[in-house]
Formats: structure tokens, sequence, C-alpha cells
């Protein structure tokens, strides 16, 4: 015998089309909300459009928001309409109609939705290839290069509770200034020497951990000038949240002409550094410690590292 | 169990809360470091001249932690050391600082910190002598620096003349007392900012010894290698 199928509801007499009644306020509110997204908002989005990176994580965001507001549109126009519509009315003891499924509603609900994930999924990996990873650090042997020719090399270092900045064409020099120039690709190496920091360029859409003994490689081209906010966005100690300075963006002239400037200045400093290299083995330090201790020369509280080291506290 | 009890015991229980939060308020928000001022007196923003002690000894033997290395800063009113990092200066003022440096050497983690930053003229003054940089790799040179990240200063701190020999085991030290050799004096002068507020300080020698990276243990309580310049208007 077979199984007998679910008996669907019977349309009740003059009921309304709710499909459709709900359908057209959600298409108005839905093309408004993304034309207001689109158009209004859009420019104001975080990280702005200084650079390539943040241009691109702008756009990313809108098109999110673009496709999610319909979406939220329907489920709160849905909702609404079944409390206005749907609402037990005074006096009115009656159970409501037993729910049935829709298969039609359900199969379109799943179809849309999975679409959209499925397009999200490659539109981001689209985004992370053609925006040369999309300001995110890509560590130390990055896919996400294309369009990158001639790039400026910039070593972020982060060190408790800094970050300096290594220019290699320019004579290696050191700073703790971070400037940079317009309409030129800049190459970040982002590492660290002693704990793991992360390098936000705010307005420049970058961010890279910073993690001793890696280079983490990051791309961004700036188009306009500005100022840029860095902070160390990775818990680092006491002073993490005072680990933040001011680079800015100058044209290329103007970049050029100080860090000339600041190579022949910091000359005699970058006499004392290790040689460019992309990562800082910081056992470096402790095998002098060492030396020194074996010569006789002590240092604060008498030793560099105990033979404990590690000790927590 | 009776009435008396119960209350007695919800009592008992209130008053145990009470002095818990007390103790986590006066112990932890409020029994820091005291704060040395050199602001009394000095009308901001003038430019006028306020003169700044501190010294750097190798341990701290008058805390709980006597093997952690340590600053104190002199109070202006009674010349006493006190064991503290915090002071607060005029805002808009020539800050002329004064550092003995009575610990050892430890070499830079980074020897870009060797470099004399923020100062009047780029430079500090080891015995009076001029230097706008150390190195602390070629030999026994930097001991500590003090550096305040906010207005871009950095001042490594010379070590004794003879490294090898016993350094002062009790703190705080005495320049009066300690034989020449065994200590230096590194002065300078900054402009403290017009914009008031709390500008940290630090050392970046990783002496925290014992600790991950050297950085840990003194280098990250306030009252030993880090602190706080408030400056007020």
């Amino acid at each position: 015998m077979a199984a007998e199928a679910p008996a669907q509801p019977p349309a009740a007499a003059g009921e309304p089309n709710h499909g459709l009644r709900i359908f057209i306020p959600w298409l108005v509110l839905s093309v408004v909300a993304d034309l207001i997204i689109w158009i209004v908002w859009r420019p104001h989005m975080p990280p702005g459009a200084m650079s390539s990176a943040a241009a691109n994580q702008q756009f990313d965001i809108a098109i999110m928001a673009v496709l999610a507001a319909p979406v939220m549109i329907l489920v709160l126009t849905y909702f609404a309409y079944a409390l206005i519509v749907w609402r037990q009315k005074p006096g009115d003891e009656e159970d409501g109609p037993a729910i049935h499924g829709n298969t039609r509603i359900q199969a379109t609900w799943i179809v849309l939705t999975s679409v959209i994930v499925l397009f999200l999924a490659v539109f981001g990996t689209v985004e992370l290839f053609t925006a040369q990873g999309s300001g995110a650090g890509e560590g130390g042997s990055p896919i996400f290069t294309s369009d990158v020719k001639g790039p400026l090399q910039v070593q972020v270092i982060g060190q408790q509770w800094r970050f300096t900045y290594r220019y290699p064409q320019y004579g290696g020099f050191e700073t703790t200034d971070l400037v940079l120039p317009t309409n030129t690709w800049v190459e970040f190496h982002v590492t660290s020497i002693d704990v793991i920091h992360s390098f936000w360029a705010y307005q420049l859409g970058v961010k890279a951990d910073a993690n001793p003994g890696v280079d983490n490689v990051a791309y961004a081209k700036i188009y306009h000038t500005g100022s840029i906010t860095v902070r160390c966005a990775e818990l680092c100690g006491l002073w993490h949240g005072a680990m933040f300075d001011y680079g800015k963006a100058v044209s290329p002239a103007a970049f050029h002409a100080w860090a000339q400037g600041a190579e022949v200045h910091l000359a005699a400093v970058t006499k004392l550094l290790p040689p460019y290299a992309l990562t800082y083995d910081p056992t470096v330090v402790p095998q002098m410690s060492k030396a020194m201790v074996a010569a006789g020369l002590t240092g604060a509280p008498g030793l560099y590292y105990p033979p404990t080291d590690p000790a927590q506290p | 169990m009776s009435l008396p009890a119960r209350v007695s015991l919800l009592i008992v229980a209130f008053l145990a809360v009470v002095a818990i939060g007390a103790f986590v308020v006066l112990h932890y928000f409020l029994g820091g470091p005291a704060t040395v001022d050199y602001s009394a007196g000095v009308t901001p923003d003038t430019g006028a001249t306020v003169h700044v002690v501190l010294q750097e000894d190798p341990q701290n033997t008058v805390s709980t932690h006597p093997d952690w290395v340590s600053y104190f800063i002199q109070n202006p009113q009674t010349k006493a050391w006190e064991h503290t990092t915090l002071f607060k200066v005029p805002a808009g003022s020539r800050i002329d600082m004064t550092i003995y440096g009575f610990d050892g050497c430890t070499p830079l983690r980074n020897p870009v910190w060797g470099q004399v930053t923020g100062t009047i003229g780029d430079v500090a003054y080891v015995n009076g002598k001029p230097v706008s940089q150390l190195n602390s790799y070629s030999g026994c040179n930097v001991g500590h620096t003090f550096s305040i990240p906010g207005i871009n200063l950095n001042v490594p701190m010379a070590t004794p003349s003879n490294p090898s020999a016993n350094l002062c085991a009790t703190s705080p030290c005495s320049p009066t007392t300690t034989a020449k050799n065994l200590y230096k004096v590194v002065t300078f002068s900054f402009n403290s900012p017009r914009a008031t507020g709390a500008y940290f300080w630090q050392c970046r020698v990783p002496c925290g010894g014992g600790f991950v990276t050297g950085f840990g243990g003194p280098m990250q309580t306030l009252g030993f290698m880090t602190g706080n310049m408030e400056v007020v208007s």
C-alpha cells in the first residue's frame, strides 16, 4: 500500500496573496537600501581608500553589505508582516492552522543562500589574488603578487613597545619614522625581535602579524598623501595599548629626498645594526651575553639569561 | 540552621565580599608606587627649567624583589631616593635630566636604541662628555636606556668604567659614597610636551633576567624599569 501523501491545506477563501504582499515591499526596500549602501555609505566605509589594499577592502565590504541587506530585509519584512497580519485577534481562541512545509520556498531559499555563499567564496578568492593579498600578511612566500612591480621594500620590526622601520634600498637605515611614497608599490616585510606583535596600518588597510623569526610580507600601493595610524593589534605586554605611532605618505620626490637625508643622517647608527636580513635571530644576543659573562662582564642583574630561562614568574 | 545562625552567616559572607573588594581596590588600583612631583611651584608653558634626578641600580634591596634591576627617583624637596618610576613635570618646560648609572652592561636587543634621540641637540653627556650614540655590542658600554616613545626620546645609559668590579649592592646607591669608577652620570635635556597626559617610559635593554626575551618582571612592573612621566598644566 502506497504511503499517503500529506494533504496540502486548502487555501482559505478570500485569503490574500501573502507572498506578493511580502515580495513587493521587500523589493522596494532592498533596492533603496542597496542604492544607499553603494552611493552614500560606501565612500565612508572603513578603512577608506588611501591605498590599493584599503580601497579593495572597502569595495569588498560594500559588496557584502549589498548582498546582505536584501537577506536581512527579507527576514525583517517577513517578521513584521507576520506580526501584523497573522497576529491573534482579540477574542479569537482558535488554534492557528497547522504548519506544513513548502517545497518550492525551501528549495528557493536553499538555492539562493547557497549561490550567495559560493559567490562570496569565489569573490573572496579572486579579491585576494587581484588585490595582492588585500593587505594581509602572506607569509614569507607570497603568492598574491599580481601587478607588483619594482616595489619599495620596508621592513617593519616589532619590539616591546615600538615599531621601527628599515629601508634596505636606502642603505638599510632604521628609524622610528614611517614615511612612504604615493603611487609606488610598497612591500612590507614584517617581523619581530621579541614577542608576537601585529602591524596594523589602518588607513593603508595593511595588517600583518609580526612573529619572531618569521618574514611576513604584505603589499599596498598608496594613492594619495596623508597621515597613517599604526597600531599594534596583538596583545604584547604592559604597554601594548601605547604601542602606536603615526606615519605619513608623501610624494615620491619628497620620499626620495627624505630617505636620502635619513640615510646620511643615520649612517653612524646604521653601522651598529646587524646586516639587513628578513629575520633576526634573537639568540644572537644571549650568545653574546654568555661571552660577556665568560669575560667577567656583568649585566643586569648579573646575568643576561640564567640557565633556567625561560622561567615564568 | 537557626535564624540567628543564618543571619550571622549572611553578615559574615557580606563582610568577606566587601573586604575582598576593598583589598582589590586598595592593593591593585590605589596601591601603586608614589608619584614624585617636579611640577610644584613651576609655571607651565613658560620654558622654565626643571631638574629631574634618577638612578638605575643592579638590584632593588628595598623591595620584595631584591634581584630585580630598578630605577629610583630623587624627591626634589627631601632629596631622598624614592622607589618609584612615576614622576610629574610641568607642560612646556625644559627638563634637565640627571641619571646615575650604577648597573653593569647588557647588550641591547636592537642596537638602534644605542642612539640618542629626542633630546635638545640629540645629545647626552656621559660624565660631562657629549655622546650621540653608544655601541652596546662593541664592549661593556650600555646598562639600560631611558626612553619615552611618545616624544621619541631615547637615551642609552652608559655603564661604570670598571664593570668587572663589584657594583653597588645596596639600593638606593649613593653617588657620594660610591667610588667614581663604579657609576656613570648621564645628563641630557628635553622639552616636555605642551599636551598634558601620561607619557610612559621604559628601558629597552632586556634586563628582566629569567623572563622570556628578558622583557618580563621588572621590565613590565611600575616602580622598577618602566613608569610614567605625567605632564601637567
